[in-house]
């Protein structure tokens, strides 16, 4: 008796695993969470958005189970002698496992001291990466005031322009109407037509022939008539027709500002652009759409390209409001705070002109942070703190919500300080 | 048969239509050499999904637990570097018996593992007398479905995470929730759903039972009399835990249950390693020369088709980087020809060794070896000298005190016996895992739970016993000690929680 048959499982669902697998990262959440954090701190700037290979000790992971250790007095049987012969003395390899000749049964020693790798994809990477995050003021504009209509198609209008013409509807109109409009005519049409073929029928040899004559005029007449329904009529035309509707708006633009005056080293600057870097991917899933400016500056601002920005390199004086000033001119001429969320973050060594500190923190608080998100401010230096700090820390005291401001010392400071600048409230 | 027959096909791709023609013919060259099997349910799935099945230990159902995904990382690591051997196929022991294909395979490897799991492995199930008696085909999935739905359910009364520690636990000791003389009854989900709750209450009775409080002054007196408990040492550690601890909820005994049951549900094929994969190797070599002869299969094929077999039954040599033990389908695949080999060209030294064998009729042999014993019993009985001289076998003696290994034996006259015998112990799982017991529970004082360690040859158990100890603990609730003896007397204690440790065994470390 055969009894066999044959399944094509193949479009089952194919993640039966991801539970178990959600399962495993929830249980060694922290451990994945260090390893994204130290990789940040290791790549290289261009490189943030990628998986990662995580790595947890053997020891950490291990499944304990009852089994033997080293030790004992014991025989076992191995495959592939050469020249051992019987009583042979051979000299333990130097320690415990791993020799040659070693464990006769592998299976029964665990997994080995290797530690247990897997990777994560770069999506989670940077789900671990933003973890516990948010934005700041996090305020999406209200719909009513959002200039972004976007239209959806709603129907058929029978009014419109050629180009929204809709052929199918319009021809199943003027079918139907035809239809319609004839019926009446077709019916007399073909009454006639059986009349008259019965008369010729019984008048074989044609005598009444006035009255045939009539019929046929009649028909003819009925004929023409049905051909001078109009094919297309006005009345037929159909148009597609689109309503505006008004969709949230989901853009945020993102302003870096930076000294490069003669005072930032190249050191300085790398980690500006961690920061930036950063701030950058944490607000593209927070955003569908981000534009950024960058404006560098020394005595005076410039908006510039991302190739400028970091690269190029500038002696001479510093004047901060330079910078805060073209800002907001920038947004004056091209982003309406009513539609876009405004994001500025600026890092610089501290240094500026001394008069300029004051002017730089009325600026702050008078034109700009009325009208955006969020000003972070990062000092990157090792000596003490300047004018600007002190100034700074006045707004800060003055706006907690809106301006935050960080010291930073080395690369590894960046990551710990990004997540304290934008903590969710109560976390952590 | 007929040399000159039309091959079934000649390209490597596979169809639906070819896999049903090959099946057929496979079907009726295994009726021809006498293979009983359940029907066959071969599924087709991607390799995704043979890395599904591979994290869920082959099972089409299962409940879910973190170790499955950090088995399926694994899995997923070494396919993706290309180091995944053998996953052309799993087969479930099943009534049905489901086997799975993968698409990624030749027309080649789909008929070697038509032969190898729908007719090798399946009538292996069917007839070898420890899968009969100790498993139940039939009702396996159903149980399956159960245990998933029920550790769901679980999950949503008492949350994952309390859910998740008592798996840990179980899962520690899995290898010793099973009865290995004790015959258990048969599993069946209807049954074991209906009464399921009749076992709650029923459970908690007994073990109120147990733990009744009694008067102090008769508590005193009866301290002499009364007999330890258990009365007889209990080997099956998480079925006494299940039944007596004290302080665990009905729904925690149940999970236990289900661990053990399905612990229970493997331990045969944990007995036949060598025997299972030996049989089933033997007949897709055998099934497979057969098509050839009848001139079914093409030369092309066969050469990819030797290529395959020829990897499974590699046996590298001790001193090779690959060498990872013996290679349990070519020991067995070894094992299974030579018998063949003795029933059909018995040589004088077959005669002397395996008198009531050679130049018997070879299929009816190998049917018996295949039915009646399981690893350590086969090798005792069915090893033969031929063998031991293919591997070139030599035994080693490792002793702790000694710098030096003593080679005891090597294949020759002198040795076959001290061979055979010593791989025979190596397949032996009682004597490969420790013989840990359950002695006595402290009716009276603090609980304590006390479990012997009988050593073998003298060998200790691992520096990670205390992390299963651990595990137990949190099972039973009280105290747990642990003594291992050589030769009667005590030569290590280990206790949980001892000073140091923390009550907290909400591994892991992180």
């Amino acid at each position: 008796m055969q009894n066999s048959y044959v399944i094509d499982r193949r479009l089952n669902g194919k993640n039966k695993s991801a539970v178990n697998r959600r399962r495993f990262m929830e249980r060694y959440n922290k451990r994945i969470k260090k390893s994204v954090s130290d990789a940040i701190e290791r790549r290289s700037i261009t490189d943030v958005e990628r998986g990662e290979d995580i790595s947890i000790p053997a020891e950490d992971i291990v499944e304990p189970f009852f089994h033997h250790g080293e030790g004992g007095n014991r025989s076992f049987v191995n495959a592939g002698n050469k020249e051992f012969t019987e009583g042979d003395r051979v000299k333990k390899p130097p320690s415990g496992n791993g020799g040659g000749a070693g464990t006769g049964k592998p299976s029964n020693q665990g997994e080995g001291e290797d530690d247990f790798s897997f990777h994560i994809s770069s999506n989670e990477f940077l789900e671990y990466l933003f973890e516990d995050l948010e934005l700041p003021n996090l305020v999406r504009k209200e719909l009513g005031k959002l200039e972004e209509i976007s239209y959806r198609q709603a129907g058929f209008t029978s009014s419109g322009v050629p180009s929204k013409l809709n052929i199918i509807r319009s021809m199943k109109n003027a079918h139907a109407r035809k239809i319609a409009m004839t019926s009446s005519l077709r019916k007399k049409l073909k009454q006639l037509q059986s009349e008259l073929f019965q008369l010729q029928k019984s008048l074989e040899n044609h005598q009444d022939d006035t009255k045939i004559k009539h019929l046929k005029e009649e028909i003819d007449s009925i004929k023409s008539r049905i051909k001078k329904t109009p094919f297309l009529d006005d009345l037929d035309l159909r148009f597609n027709r689109f309503e505006p509707v008004a969709t949230p708006t989901n853009a945020a633009v993102m302003f870096c500002l930076m000294d490069v005056s003669g005072s930032m080293t190249q050191e300085t600057k790398d980690i500006a652009k961690r920061f930036y870097l950063l701030l950058y991917l944490f607000l593209k899933r927070n955003y569908e759409k981000i534009e950024i400016v960058f404006i560098r500056h020394h005595t005076s601002a410039k908006e510039v390209d991302e190739q400028e920005f970091f690269n190029s390199r500038e002696t001479g004086g510093t004047i901060v409001s330079s910078a805060l000033l073209m800002a907001k001119d920038i947004i004056k001429k091209k982003f309406s705070p009513s539609a876009w969320n405004i994001y500025i973050a600026q890092a610089s060594d501290g240094d500026n002109w001394n008069d300029d500190s004051p002017l730089c923190a009325e600026l702050l608080t008078q034109s700009l942070l009325p009208i955006i998100q969020h000003f972070s401010y990062i000092e990157i230096t090792e000596g003490d703190h300047q004018a600007l700090w002190d100034h700074y820390l006045q707004v800060q005291r003055e706006h907690p919500q809106l301006f935050s401001m960080k010291h930073i010392h080395s690369v590894s400071d960046i990551y710990p300080v990004f997540r304290q600048l934008f903590q969710k409230k109560g976390v952590g | 048969m007929n040399k000159t027959k039309k091959p079934i096909s000649t390209g490597s791709e596979w169809t639906f239509d070819l896999i049903q023609l090959y099946e057929h013919e496979i079907g009726n060259i295994a009726k021809d050499f006498g293979l009983n099997t359940f029907p066959n349910q071969i599924e087709i799935i991607s390799a995704e999904q043979m890395m599904d099945a591979y994290s869920s230990v082959g099972m089409p159902v299962g409940y879910n637990h973190w170790s499955f995904g950090k088995q399926f990382l694994q899995t997923h690591q070494s396919y993706k570097r290309g180091r995944m051997g053998l996953a052309y196929e799993i087969v479930i022991n099943s009534n049905p018996c489901i086997s799975y294909l993968m698409e990624e395979n030749s027309i080649t490897m789909q008929a070697l593992v038509i032969a190898h799991a729908c007719y090798g492995h399946n009538s292996f199930f069917k007839n070898n007398y420890l899968f009969q008696t100790w498993t139940s085909p039939s009702a396996i999935i159903d149980y399956l479905v159960f245990a998933k739905n029920y550790v769901a359910r679980c999950e949503e009364i008492h949350g994952v995470s309390a859910v998740e520690k008592i798996i840990d636990s179980c899962h520690a000791l899995q290898n010793f929730g099973v009865d290995r003389y004790k015959r258990p009854l048969p599993i069946s989900a209807v049954e074991e759903e209906k009464l399921q709750q009749e076992r709650e209450l029923q459970r908690q009775q007994q073990i109120n039972l147990l733990w009744k409080t009694i008067p102090q002054t008769e508590r005193e007196q009866s301290k002499e009399k009364q007999p330890g408990f258990p009365s007889e040492p209990e080997e099956n550690i998480l079925y006494f835990v299940e039944k007596h601890a004290p302080l665990l909820e009905p729904w925690q005994r149940e999970i236990i249950r289900i661990v053990r049951k399905l612990a229970q549900y493997f331990y045969p094929q944990r007995q036949t390693q060598v025997m299972n994969e030996g049989w089933a190797t033997f007949w897709h070599y055998t099934i497979i020369n057969e098509l050839y002869d009848r001139g079914l299969v093409t030369d092309s094929f066969m050469l990819e088709f030797i290529d395959s077999h020829s990897s499974v039954v590699r046996q590298p040599d001790f001193d090779d980087p690959y060498y990872s033990g013996i290679n349990p389908y070519a020991l067995g695949f070894a094992i299974y020809k030579d018998l063949r080999r003795i029933c059909e060209r018995p040589t004088d030294e077959d005669k002397k060794w395996f008198p009531e064998y050679a130049g018997s009729d070879w299929l009816t042999t190998l049917h018996f070896a295949m039915k009646n014993f399981k690893d350590e019993s086969f090798i005792l009985q069915f090893l033969s000298p031929q063998v031991i001289r293919n591997f070139k076998l030599f035994s080693i003696h490792d002793s702790e005190t000694d710098p030096f290994y003593l080679i005891d034996s090597i294949h020759n006259k002198s040795g076959y016996q001290k061979i055979r015998q010593l791989l025979s112990e190596q397949y032996n799982l009682s004597i490969n895992e420790p013989n840990i017991q359950v002695i006595n529970v402290d009716l009276h004082g603090n609980r304590e739970l006390l479990l012997r360690h009988i050593r073998t040859d003298n060998r200790p158990l691992a520096a990670d016993t205390t992390l299963t100890l651990k595990h137990l603990y949190r099972l039973w609730g009280f105290p747990v000690r642990l003594e291992s003896r050589f030769r009667s007397t005590t030569v290590e204690v280990l206790q949980i929680p001892s000073g140091n440790t923390t009550l907290d065994t909400n591994s892991p470390s992180t």
